[in-house]
């Protein structure tokens, strides 16, 4: 077998991962440049990699039961997914975004036009 | 031809007043005015064009012919700028859209033959095809293949159209009304013509002549027509799982 538990270099990278992660978010909030909508999500991503890297019988419970046989992957696995939600999330915003622009810049074109009628008729 | 049954000028078409052509236009400033003066030449109800936030001289050349011009702040698309056109005729109380695109291709000499049969409650929605008699400008191969394509697409769906990516439209009250609330973005006609559809609009084809453009270039590129394709049908497939909007 391999000797799993004296390798906590990946465990390192993970905490210090997430605490950058952390520290970043909490950073941006405070310099209110990150909406706190978005940042629970990030802050979400954070607590549960840091807890998975620092409380190592987790992770490894985790891992077990899901057949990883190398628990520090789990790390990844969690990352990723986390990435790949907050990724589709965005495009879901993003589609909202795009649907408000067309309405605003439709507005905007009528109410242009309008004020522009408006103007021209008591010269006529 | 066109006219094989009725005489264009005498078809019935309805009074000038209620109609309103509307001509979505991007970066068009070399074609625009001479666009809008050839409809001029075939109707005289009022022309709309929407300018798209286009990043040349568009809407002042459309503007200087008399035109009504309606400037997005920003690109939005075809689908976009149409909608907005339909937006402005329903706030404005008329019952026909004609829609002709900016860049020279349509030939507005058809125009009062459509109207006439949207007008005597043939269709909802009538659209020029100019597939229908092979004549005037056909398109790239590589094209008429994506449009061979989407037609067969449309007809497994219910919506038969032999050029559904035409924009050159006549529509009534009844589709406007279906179609100005939600209406497809980019790339719309197919997509549009299954949501009338799924709305209880009838559609129709007339045969039209087609000229290439004047200038400027399609807005669609050679890479994007694959990325088109696939985008329409899917859309085309979601429309009919959709939760039906009223």
């Amino acid at each position: 077998m391999f000797h799993y538990y004296e390798n906590y270099l990946l465990e390192a990278v993970g905490l210090s991962m997430g605490l950058l992660l952390m520290a970043f978010v909490i950073g941006t909030m405070r310099r209110s440049s990150l909406n706190a909508r978005y940042a629970v999500l990030w802050l979400g991503a954070g607590t549960v990699l840091l807890s998975l890297s620092v409380y190592r019988p987790l992770l490894d419970y985790i891992a077990t039961a899901i057949g990883i046989k190398y628990p520090p992957s789990l790390l990844f696995l969690v990352a990723f997914v986390f990435l790949l939600f907050i990724v589709l999330h965005y495009s879901l915003v993003l589609s909202s975004h795009r649907d408000s622009i067309r309405r605003l810049a439709q507005s905007v074109a009528l109410l242009e036009e309008e004020l522009r009628s408006r103007h021209k008729e008591p010269n006529d | 031809m066109s006219s094989k049954q009725t005489d264009p000028s005498t078809s019935g078409a309805p009074p000038a007043n209620r109609v309103v052509v509307i001509v979505p236009a991007f970066n068009e400033a070399g074609a625009i005015a001479g666009v809008v003066r050839d409809i001029q030449n075939h109707c005289d109800s009022a022309i709309v064009v929407i300018d798209d936030g286009s990043q040349d001289a568009t809407a002042e050349r459309a503007r200087a012919t008399g035109a009504v011009v309606l400037q997005h702040p920003c690109n939005l698309g075809i689908g976009g700028a149409v909608q907005t056109g339909y937006i402005y005729a329903l706030r404005n109380g008329y019952d026909y859209v004609v829609r002709q695109d900016g860049d020279g291709q349509h030939d507005p000499s058809y125009i009062s033959e459509m109207l006439g049969r949207v007008a005597a409650g043939e269709v909802d929605i009538l659209v020029g095809s100019r597939f229908l008699a092979r004549e005037g400008y056909q398109s790239t191969i590589v094209r008429r293949v994506g449009i061979v394509v989407l037609s067969l697409v449309s007809a497994l769906i219910g919506t038969h159209t032999t050029d559904p990516t035409s924009g050159y439209w006549v529509l009534n009250r009844r589709a406007l009304e279906a179609l100005a609330p939600s209406h497809p973005d980019d790339y719309p006609e197919t997509e549009a013509l299954v949501i009338a559809a799924a709305a209880g609009c009838t559609t129709g084809e007339i045969p039209v002549a087609m000229r290439e453009r004047r200038t400027g270039r399609s807005s669609i590129g050679a890479l994007y027509s694959g990325f088109y394709m696939i985008k329409v049908i899917l859309a085309l497939l979601i429309v009919h799982v959709r939760p039906h909007h009223r």
